[in-house]
């Protein structure tokens, strides 16, 4: 009997028994997951969290139901894997493992930054990245009286990266709903050169933030908290006062990953990145956050992922070459407020386009531009995500690597 | 977009980055900082070439990887390239800005 090992339960290592439970055959391989955590989040749910768009109970499930019957379910603390050894040391065993996928994803990393951790910290200063977080600043909006709300992010990589964005228009709608955004200032901060970085995305939405009245700060790199003064300070000495600050701290792989020597500086698994083999041991493989490929750190990329990666570790298994498959897919809604959203589809080397999602010419959906219909397609995913991601079921016409087809390349590839 | 500098024409994106390193001189680098009103020094060269050495090899341009370049502390990348060092910096040795998915 052969044994497989995937480390963590959520969205990568869940999609990942799914696949393989019917694909390896039973009588010759055992797969185990093994993950601490008894709570599957359905993690784009943190954004609408704090907003009253969701509620508690929709954004979180047990996640035991949705390991698949034939898979060995652990609920223990992962010490550190073993490379050379072929073993995963859990917090009171040892597994050994002759594949292993490493599904450990990313969180945020609030330490690293001086100050952050201070006197403020769930007072003043929030982050949505985490349930808690979310549910701590749904409590503040609430009663917030208004002022200088800046949303902030640290550092890149971040999961998700367009949330922060997302969080300011959902603000701007929230404020106006409430019929106080006049006493809200809310700016935007970035230490990239802008809110949107390449041309088609500035040309065809730099619109929305002036449209919203929200201010921008681009290239700060943010050096300290001020927990007396109430700013951020870059490395510059450049200042922004703050009433309210959320924040999307700088993200680091599991710490795990650093305990096994297996980590870049941020504790992410270099990987290939079109097999998703890790670079240093043939027979462990990573997905989702906590790899350091150059794509996104987004649900929809861990799904497509999830697919080659499953046709190449059947490949491996029977002693053939891997395919050089994944391509850096991605394919985000964007909430832009006051019940629209965008769509964007891209990959490693060509940037969001415009056209339609599916369907050629048809959509129903659109690409790069605010719709209504897209905003629907945005909730109706959590249903999705619980029902048919996780699950490791195709999305209807969606394929794993991104399709040309309707899309309208109006800019040069990467 | 065209750019052109010391008689030769360059494709530069619309915010000035050159499209393929392969056009980059040092000339060129020296034109388009005095464009950001840089006067460049050894010093200024130094992290140039770590910069490009970092893209050749697909590692992501950060601060923090500034930090742990062991070649310049933040500080000092601030002082050489003022406002928004990583943006200005980049232009220069005609590698790509860091980007983020939009």
């Amino acid at each position: 009997m052969k044994n497989l090992v995937i480390l963590g339960a959520g969205t990568s290592g869940t999609m990942m028994a799914n696949h393989l439970v019917s694909k390896l055959p039973k009588d010759d391989w055992k797969i185990t997951i093994v993950d601490q955590y008894k709570t599957h989040y359905y993690q784009p749910g943190f954004l609408f969290l704090p907003f009253d768009t969701y509620t508690e109970d929709q954004v979180k499930k047990v996640g035991k139901k949705f390991i698949p019957k034939g898979v060995n379910y652990i609920q223990k603390k992962i010490d550190k894997i073993l490379p050379e050894d072929n073993k995963v040391a859990l917090e009171d065993e040892i597994l050994e493992y002759d594949l292993l996928i490493i599904a450990t994803g990313s969180k945020i990393a609030p330490e690293e930054t001086e100050g952050l951790l201070g006197p403020l910290w769930k007072k003043d200063i929030f982050d949505f990245y985490t349930f808690e977080g979310a549910l701590a600043l749904r409590n503040k909006l609430r009663e917030w009286e208004g002022g200088k709300l800046v949303v902030h992010l640290t550092e890149m990589p971040i999961k998700c990266p367009v949330a922060p964005l997302e969080f300011a228009f959902l603000a701007d709608s929230y404020f106006t709903k409430k019929g106080m955004r006049d006493k809200v200032e809310i700016t935007y901060v970035t230490p990239l050169s802008g809110a949107f970085t390449k041309p088609t995305s500035s040309k065809s939405l730099g619109y929305l933030l002036s449209e919203k009245g929200i201010h921008m700060e681009s290239d700060f790199a943010i050096e300290r908290v001020d927990n007396e003064t109430k700013e951020i300070v870059d490395y510059g000495e450049h200042k922004i006062p703050f009433d309210l600050l959320v924040t999307v701290p700088t993200n680091m792989g599991d710490d795990l990953i650093e305990r096994s020597g297996l980590g870049d500086d941020l504790n992410f698994v270099p990987t290939h990145k079109h097999t998703l083999q890790s670079v240093e041991h043939e027979n462990i493989f990573v997905i989702g956050d906590a790899t350091n490929v150059p794509a996104s750190k987004a649900g929809s990329v861990a799904h497509f992922q999830a697919e080659t990666l499953t046709d190449n570790i059947l490949l491996y298994l029977e002693g053939s070459q891997l395919k050089e498959e994944f391509d850096g897919h991605a394919n985000c809604f964007i909430e832009t407020g006051h019940n629209k959203a965008l769509l964007i589809d891209f990959n490693y080397t060509t940037e969001p386009v415009h056209g339609t999602f599916p369907f050629a010419k048809i959509g129903p959906l659109k690409l790069l531009k605010e719709s209504v219909f897209n905003h629907w397609g945005k909730l109706a995913f959590r249903w999705i995500y619980w029902n048919m991601l996780l699950k490791g079921i195709a999305i209807p016409f969606v394929s794993r690597n991104m399709s040309f087809k309707g899309k309208v390349l109006d800019i040069k590839k990467n | 977009m065209d750019l052109n500098i010391a008689g030769i024409r360059l494709d530069v994106t619309e915010d000035g980055y050159l499209t393929d390193v392969s056009q980059w001189s040092k000339e060129i680098g020296q034109e388009i900082a005095k464009n950001e009103g840089i006067e460049m020094t050894d010093r200024h060269w130094e992290v140039i070439s770590w910069l490009q050495e970092q893209v050749k090899n697909d590692v992501a341009l950060s601060i923090r990887g500034i930090k742990k370049s062991g070649v310049i502390d933040i500080k000092e990348f601030y002082a050489l390239f003022p406002k928004g060092p990583l943006k200005v910096s980049t232009k220069i040795a005609g590698v790509p800005k860091p980007k983020s998915c939009i």
